[in-house]
């Protein structure tokens, strides 16, 4: 199959000049097929999502913040579930909700995979396009409308999912229990399922384009590390999701078709229910089984984007390339058997708790690998402070203090005592969340050119970076201490207790962080917009890199490149090679044409 | 008018904003940078990167001083001290390494930020370091996994024979406690029995229950006791979350999960060592489990055996006992179903 459409595509390019203006505004813009477009596609998306997303977590902010003031404003955003100003408890829970899965799903899954999987993909390993650009339209469109039925729920008169964005039954399968979990949940559930036919359409897509489509000379170990980063993302998609359609499916029957896969023995609103056998851990089993592997699906793109662009702005190759490659397959690799450590208290086996802190904790090896390699890359080098750069140091300093305290919560013994607390939700927003958010944003920088042809403001760049860092310490730090007072998550206030002392000051500094941090990201926004009809245009090569993206012509093209597609002589990252004439080396350059350079090994 | 002038102002200051934009963008077009980031540029972020690392520390350190006061008092259970004290070990380790690589990626930012005519050290791979920094904390993590696991074994060990018995039985939105009695064992309980006057489902004919007693507004347990909790819920998923003890279990409906706690200080002696006479234990639910979650948690009083006991007196049986007034007892069969009523209703549904 592959090999058709590598041919149908090649033939295209070859009657070039005659296929060119076929475009019509709707096949150019709206179904496109070009995987630049779809790369914008959901790019735009995901920003108008994350947008969505920030503005509920800042009126949940509020909330928290200040629980006994009212705010006109929050009347004004959500109206009737807003009344006087004070947020009603039960719309708390369907933002918290909302929230998450949109951070999670839609913003860091869809829109990070999805932007950066498509553009660079083609670019980078040199092929015209997608293996199936049909497929990958699909894919789009999937998420498209995935995001709308999501949006939708907002609007309707029970309002939205409210279990939590992990949607444990029997809350989420019994609309007595709680009001989101009518049809809201409901519309919740066939939002996901749309979601992962959408990744799984891109992620196959992905990873045939990877395996077939490298043009001659693109050996697996010639790749960048984005491009690793993708494919191996892709395979954990492809193996994880299928599980959490499994974990939906069975959910929507439990809730429509009276069966009884996760209840059992439940007496609600003054009556018994039918069902028995059932058991609610096992949609936690499934549920984490993709889980787990998500938080990977999430963060392994954006630390390959911040690879890439470390090396390029370190003027410098990135240290053990081959171990960075290595540490990514044993990640993805132990991800797949972790996912117990969202469920030592649940019951579950405390032997089979043993056998997950093991798992778990082995994590932290390839993490640590990752981490000592970023530093020493930027030891020595001659480090270009793009703002793409600063992104991309930032996401390194996130992962390494997201990353440690993830030592302390998949350890049983002392996680009995910190889950579900603040303390989990710290560590999460910083290796997870903002990590990932900083390496997309490290990607929209550092590639704006090559999607837009032109350039994003680089002090409004450097503005939002400041702002957003120190915001996002000064919003994620403290509330680890609000944890560690044994606060619960997905709490509405946390006034009723006098041992919530620690939460109820915390969380107003907390709250004027986390504005600020919204502040900032009107600066980004209004920077890409701008950037997108104004930034000053590009040259071709803006960043001085080695990788094939940035031979092509700066005026996207169907087809990618004009002529042949170019050859690859070298691995991506030749930086400041000794007796070069230049401090980097593309990778089409031919070996016989830097003899100077050329180390033991390398004769053309 | 107000809103008029308001709207005239934002026009204005739109209008001033794009006017300056546009400045800004032919002073861009004018300057004509050869590079795109400047000496300047990466002066400027490289010091930015110390003052942001100086500053963070500082502030992080200041903050948690300040923050020690919110902290959970001392652990007020037998391994509550132990994990305590593993909790600390860690943090004592993960600050290490926190403030060591972040100087570093800090330190390195600033002191290689670009400089014209350098060229980077071109360092792409070295074994032995690689090896090292895998096998280093390789070894310190698996000491990690030994020593939590042995923590671990240890918290979750079967429970002494002796050890009290009690239930506790989550619904939305607030706690039910009931204590084993003498015999030291809970009576069987089914959802389907549940009525008002029998919340739990108590199967009225296992005689294991005739001195169950039912308790809610608060749970008193003797200090330095040994209590193995059994948790339940009726409708969906709660966590029993004890955070003065250092443990949480979830109730899940449909089958029972336990743990094992020896509670060490009482609630006086806590007052006394957190000098707050208000002090008191709680049980709080750690599950999202509806509207009034945060709502749902319940007193608990650590005390010592006598005055537990003398509580426990005072407190009401699941069922009426033969010794009060007779009536009772047909009021009993009518109000709570047996267990053959239940299981040929069962029968019922299953046939039709």
């Amino acid at each position: 199959m592959s090999t058709h459409s590598n041919g149908h595509v090649a033939e295209v390019h070859g009657e070039h000049d005659h296929h060119e203006h076929h475009d019509t505004f709707w096949t150019k813009y709206v179904f496109s097929q070009d995987h630049k477009m779809i790369s914008k596609q959901y790019l735009v998306t995901a920003i108008t999502m994350a947008i969505l997303a920030m503005v509920m977590s800042l009126i949940f902010r509020l909330q928290l913040g200040w629980p006994d003031q009212s705010f006109p404003i929050i009347e004004k955003l959500i109206g009737h579930w807003g009344k006087g100003g004070k947020l009603d408890p039960s719309f708390y829970l369907a933002l918290v909700t909302i929230h998450g899965t949109i951070m999670v799903f839609f913003v860091l899954t869809g829109g990070l995979s999805g932007t950066f999987s498509n553009l660079l993909i083609p670019f980078q390993i040199g092929a015209r396009d997608m293996a199936s650009g049909f497929l990958n339209m699909l894919s789009y469109w999937f998420f498209f409308l995935s995001c709308a039925l999501m949006t939708a729920s907002l609007f309707i008169e029970a309002g939205p999912a409210s279990a939590g964005w992990t949607i444990y039954p029997p809350l989420s399968a019994l609309p007595q229990a709680i009001p989101g979990s009518g049809l809201g949940m409901t519309l919740w559930l066939v939002s996901m399922v749309f979601f992962i036919a959408s990744a799984l359409l891109g992620g196959i897509n992905y990873v045939v384009t990877i395996l077939n489509l490298r043009t001659k000379g693109m050996s697996m170990t010639r790749l960048p590390l984005t491009i690793w980063a993708f494919f191996i993302t892709a395979i954990l998609g492809i193996l994880s999701f299928p599980v959490l359609f499994a974990a939906a499916l069975l959910l929507l029957f439990d809730r429509s078709f009276g069966t009884s896969f996760y209840l059992s023995d439940i007496f609600i609103n003054g009556a018994p229910l039918h069902n028995t056998g059932g058991s609610p851990i096992l949609f936690q089993h499934l549920f984490w089984f993709l889980g787990h592997p998500e938080v990977y699906i999430v963060l392994l793109p954006a630390l390959g984007l911040a690879s890439e662009v470390i090396s390029t702005q370190a003027r410098k190759p990135i240290f053990g390339y081959k171990a960075m490659i290595g540490s990514m397959l044993v990640i993805a690799f132990l991800s797949f058997i972790v996912w117990g450590h969202h469920m030592f208290v649940t019951g579950m086996n405390p032997f089979l708790g043993s056998v997950f802190v093991f798992t778990t904790l082995l994590v932290a090896i390839p993490s640590a690998v990752k981490v000592f390699n970023y530093l020493a890359t930027l030891w020595k080098a001659n480090i270009v402070m793009s703002p793409a750069m600063l992104f991309a140091i930032g996401l390194v300093s996130f992962f390494i203090s997201g990353g440690l305290t993830g030592i302390i919560l998949g350890d049983s013994a002392l996680d009995i005592n910190i889950h579900d607390t603040y303390f989990v939700v710290a560590h999460f927003h910083i290796v997870m969340g903002s990590s990932a958010i900083f390496g997309m944003f490290a990607g929209v920088y550092h590639w704006f050119p090559r999607m837009f042809g032109r350039m994003m403001n680089k002090k409004m760049g450097y503005l939002h970076f400041w702002l957003t860092i120190v915001s996002v310490y000064g919003t994620f730090f403290p509330m680890h201490f609000v944890g560690l007072s044994g606060a619960p998550r997905r709490y509405y206030a946390y006034t009723a207790y006098e041992g919530f002392n620690a939460a109820l000051n915390i969380n107003a500094l907390i709250s004027i962080f986390a504005i600020l941090g919204g502040i900032a990201q009107l600066i980004f926004v209004f920077n890409f917009f701008y950037s997108m009809y104004r930034g000053k245009k590009t040259s071709q090569n803006p960043w001085k890199s080695n990788t094939l993206e940035w031979t092509a012509p700066v005026e996207p093209m169907h087809g990618n490149w004009p002529g042949e597609i170019p050859t690859v002589y070298r691995w991506p990252y030749d930086y400041g090679k000794p007796n070069a004439d230049d401090d980097f080396i593309p990778q089409t350059v031919p070996f016989s044409a830097t003899p100077k350079s050329n180390l033991p090994g390398e004769e053309a | 008018m107000i809103n008029l002038l308001t709207l005239i102002v934002v026009i204005l200051a739109l209008v001033a904003g794009w006017r300056l934009i546009r400045v800004l963008e032919l002073v861009r077009d004018l300057r004509d940078e050869q590079e795109i980031i400047t000496d300047q540029d990466n002066r400027f972020n490289g010091r930015a990167f110390m003052w942001f690392m100086i500053l963070g520390f500082a502030g992080m350190i200041y903050f948690t001083i300040d923050a020690k006061k919110y902290l959970l008092p001392v652990a007020a259970s037998k391994h509550g001290v132990l994990t305590d004290n593993y909790l600390y070990q860690n943090f004592a380790l993960i600050i290490i390494v926190f403030f060591i690589t972040q100087f570093l990626l800090f330190y390195y930012s600033w002191k290689y930020s670009h400089k014209k005519g350098q060229r980077a050290y071109f360092y792409p791979v070295d074994h032995k370091l690689e090896f090292w920094w895998t096998v280093i904390p390789a070894v310190v993590l698996m000491s990690l996994i030994v020593y939590g696991l042995k923590l671990w074994i240890g918290i979750t060990a079967p429970a002494p024979a002796e050890a009290m018995v009690l239930e506790v039985y989550g619904k939305q939105f607030d706690w039910t406690v009931r204590y084993s009695g003498e015999d030291n064992k809970l009576a069987h309980s089914n959802y389907k029995m549940i009525t008002d006057n029998n919340p739990l489902g108590v199967d009225s004919t296992d005689v294991t229950g005739k001195d169950d007693k039912i308790v809610t507004g608060e749970m008193h347990l003797p200090v330095n006791s040994k209590i193995l909790f059994k948790f339940h819920s009726r409708d969906i998923i709660h966590s029993a979350y004890f955070p003065h003890f250092r443990t949480q279990m979830n109730c899940v409906p449909g089958m029972t999960t336990q743990f094992f706690v020896e509670p060490t200080i009482s609630t006086d002696s806590m007052r006394l060592i957190t000098n707050n006479p208000n002090f008191d234990y709680v049980l709080l639910c750690n599950k999202i489990c509806g509207v009034a979650h945060y709502n749902m948690r319940l007193k608990v009083v650590v005390e010592s055996q006598e005055s537990f006991n003398k509580w426990y007196a005072t407190q009401q049986y699941v069922f009426a006992r033969p010794e009060a007034p007779v009536a009772p007892a047909a009021a009993v069969a009518d109000t709570t179903k047996t267990a053959e009523a239940v299981q040929a209703e069962s029968k019922v549904v299953a046939t039709k």
